[in-house]
């Protein structure tokens, strides 16, 4: 019998990807290609769905081709995208209404505001999990049918679809206006504030608080199980896997278990903690999501806590100050003193995230005296990432009432290993970078080869996690209480400083 | 004798004339100075620009002497940008041949780890990055002598400590030894360190052929090893393969 492999669709945020996986988990090849992105005003940001569609039919045989591979060898298709962006299309043409708004998109700050006075707004969270945010697919499909002529009574009708990015794939995949099947995954859904993270259905107080048509709404389903079969780009092959890429991430780093958590670093970075099959609600500003579901399984939850600002603040000492010209020079400056020297950089450049939610905050550096170095500014700029990962953790621990044993990590940032070092001294337990650096492919990988018995179980998916570094922790619990206080300090100070007539966003 | 090699010497004089400006030059400017075509003068400069003695100014797009002309004695890839640049490929390498991987640069006459990745079993092991290994004893240390003249002379006239009866610690057998290394283009180590344990390496190159790494796998000589005692050539293949991709990364167009 010829080997078999699984393909990942990595639909993201600036790229879409395709890799290729053995039955060891390991990368047999990659082809990515980039969209473009569209700023049509200040705040928004859209992407062209035909553009990422007709992206995914040129990156899956290339990736195929580089392996040598013919789709016969392929066992199973898992998709892992950008989460809550938005995409409305006609059922009968395919054809997208709209550009796609993407996550980051701001243009529904107003539905928001507004949103937030409607009665019922204080037990939208109760219900899906998420506060009210400019983020999540349900306000921008508010946007959408308030905004584009005649779309809200084509809604009603049946006559335009609406989907995240992996129900657009999916449809598409599977015949498009020809049959084509609308479905998402819970935890795409999750994202959509019109789910109940309980039942794991559409609510109908949260569709009409939206007022949002159930037409137009695809089927929820499991994040691992066989939806279909594919009749375009790879024909035959067994449509199997759909997971947000935080939730790919978190499978892919095999956290299985209640207490297990990884965390994302990149521009900015998220992290995840399993917290069972029962959703925890945050008390602390952290997110209630669902982490995935294995076919007819109870679905496991997460907790989630995003860091808006932690690569980006490297890039930022690099290209608005300049004193590094590469990321990883970082590490070198900052290693040419011991300590921060008392200097403190808190990074909230658009507010504060996570578990603050302050937006009238801004950044600050303190402490600085006639002693400080740039060596001491490039400590304090990697110290912000440790800490920030440090108040996310705490609230998790409050939130779940688990105590975080370890910490898996993934993406750049990990290179660095001051950083991975101090994070594991300011959490004071051991932080591991796994062997498999492609988390998010490698997690719709084993959620699409689980489905279609490519690998047997969890314990097999685990027992292709190794370690590839893991970081002790080192500092002494007296200095980590005395800078932990320091940091909080530093923060505090960050309050207050934008006053509401001030906030050019507000004019 | 050989003749002048025209488009250094006209790299040289662009050089001279950055240097002695006061401000920054545009690509006009340099190329009416020395009566270079245009297109002439562009090309040079974006080849002193990858090598980092020119820098480009982003707004205005002018030119002038890059930093790295300041510290050209110096290493020029700085270590922590080595990590990140060759992370993906060293993680395959310890996932393909089980063993575990290590990419060092020489500081000092010692070969300091600059990447460490764990042996793919799960047994609890500990990251060694920032350690220091004897060069003349590992198979890291000894690519690295084999492209530093300089290092490897400190080293022979030392008298290089024996750490088992294999370390090779006369002036003639590290030289042959580092001679063969640059014929094959990789390098081996058998219980010249510690017995029973081998290594493998291959140099990493950046910018015209420069050697500014190794990476290297090591563990026990029964699994690194064939029947006869030398490297098995599997991984010997993985390592030099690995070694290549990082290469290509740093912009080595041959290897």
């Amino acid at each position: 019998m010829t080997e078999r492999f699984v393909v990942a669709i990595d639909q993201g945020t600036t790229s879409t990807r395709c890799i290729v996986f053995d039955r060891r988990g390991n990368l047999v090849s990659v082809a990515q290609r980039e969209h473009r992105q569209h700023f049509p005003r200040p705040g928004w940001v859209e992407h062209d769905a035909m553009e990422i569609w007709r992206n995914v039919g040129k990156v899956v045989p290339r990736a195929l081709n580089q392996a040598g591979l013919s789709i016969d060898q392929i066992a199973a298709i898992g998709i892992a995208n950008q989460r809550e962006t938005t995409v409305v299309w006609d059922r009968r043409t395919g054809v997208p209404v709209a550009p796609a708004l993407i996550w980051q998109d701001t243009r529904t700050d107003l539905v928001v505001e507004a949103l937030s006075r409607a009665s019922g707004a204080e037990h939208i969270q109760e219900l899906c999990g998420l506060p009210l945010t400019t983020y999540f697919s349900g306000p921008k499909l508010r946007w959408l049918l308030d905004h584009i002529p005649g779309l809200a009574e084509r809604a009603e009708r049946g006559e335009v679809l609406f989907g995240t990015m992996e129900s657009w794939l999916i449809w598409n995949l599977t015949g498009g206006p020809d049959g084509g099947l609308h479905l998402t995954d819970v935890t795409n859904a999750s994202r959509t504030m019109l789910m109940d993270l309980r039942t794991l259905d559409w609510h109908p107080r949260l569709l009409s608080f939206f007022g949002v048509p159930a037409a137009m709404l695809p089927q929820i389903r499991s994040s691992s199980e066989v939806y279909g079969t594919a009749t375009a780009v790879l024909p035959g092959v067994r449509i199997a896997a759909a997971l947000g890429d935080q939730q790919a991430a978190l499978f892919g780093q095999t956290c299985f278990d209640s207490g297990e958590a990884k965390c994302t670093y990149g521009t900015g970075s998220f992290l995840l903690l399993n917290t069972g099959t029962e959703p925890v609600p945050s008390r602390h500003g952290l997110l209630t999501t669902v982490g995935y579901r294995i076919g007819d399984e109870p679905a496991l939850y997460a907790l989630e806590g995003s860091i808006a600002i932690t690569g980006s603040l490297v890039q930022w000492f690099r290209d608005q100050l300049e004193l590094i010209s590469t990321a990883p020079e970082i590490e070198t400056l900052a290693r040419t003193v011991d300590d921060n020297g008392g200097c403190y950089i808190v990074p909230a450049f658009s507010g504060l995230f996570a578990p603050h939610w302050r937006s009238e905050a801004r950044g600050t550096i303190v402490g600085l005296t006639s002693y400080i170095t740039k060596g001491h500014l490039a400590r304090a700029v990697l110290e912000a990432t440790g800490w920030q990962t440090r108040e996310v953790v705490d609230a998790m621990n409050a939130d779940s009432g688990l105590e975080l044993t370890a910490l898996r990590v993934d993406g750049g940032m990990t290179a660095n290993n001051l950083l991975m070092q101090f994070v594991a001294d300011v959490l004071a337990v051991p932080v591991v970078r796994p062997m498999a650096a492609e988390t998010v492919s490698l997690g719709a990988a084993y959620a699409a080869g689980l489905a279609v018995e490519y690998w047997p179980d969890l314990g097999g998916l685990r027992s292709n996690w190794h370690p590839a570094a893991r970081w002790v922790p080192e500092m002494d619990a007296a200095v980590r209480t005395r800078e932990r206080e320091n940091w909080r300090r530093a923060v505090e100070r960050t309050f207050d400083w934008i006053r509401p007539e001030e906030d050019p966003a507000r004019r | 004798m050989p003749g002048q090699v025209q488009s250094i010497a006209r790299a040289a004089a662009i050089l001279r004339l950055l240097a002695s400006s006061s401000g920054r030059l545009g690509i006009g400017e340099i190329a009416r100075s020395l009566n270079l075509p245009k297109g002439t003068a562009h090309g040079i400069i974006r080849t002193l620009q990858d090598v980092g003695f020119v820098e480009q100014d982003k707004t205005s797009g002018k030119y002038q002497l890059g930093a790295t002309l300041l510290h050209l004695g110096t290493s020029y890839l700085d270590v922590n940008e080595l990590r990140s640049r060759s992370i993906n490929w060293a993680d395959p390498l310890a996932a393909r041949s089980g063993e575990a991987v290590r990419i060092g640069t020489l500081l000092d006459g010692k070969v300091l780890v600059v990447h460490h990745v764990f042996r793919p079993d799960d047994i609890l092991q500990t990251l060694d990055v920032g350690s220091l290994l004897p060069p003349h004893a590992t198979a890291l240390g000894k690519v690295l002598l084999a492209y530093d003249v300089g290092a490897a002379n400190a080293v022979t006239q030392r008298e290089p400590e024996p750490y088992t009866r294999r370390t090779l610690v006369t002036a003639r057998a590290l030289t042959r030894a580092l001679s063969e290394i640059r014929d094959n283009g990789w390098g081996a180590e058998i219980g010249e360190m510690t017995p029973g344990e081998a290594g493998i390496a291959a140099p990493i190159r950046g910018y015209g052929g420069l050697v500014v790494g190794a990476i290297g796998l090591s563990g026990p000589v029964d699994r690194t090893c064939d029947g006869s005692g030398n490297p098995r050539p599997a991984l010997v293949t993985y390592v030099r393969d690995a070694a290549r991709a990082v290469s290509r990364d740093l912009g080595a167009t041959r290897w």
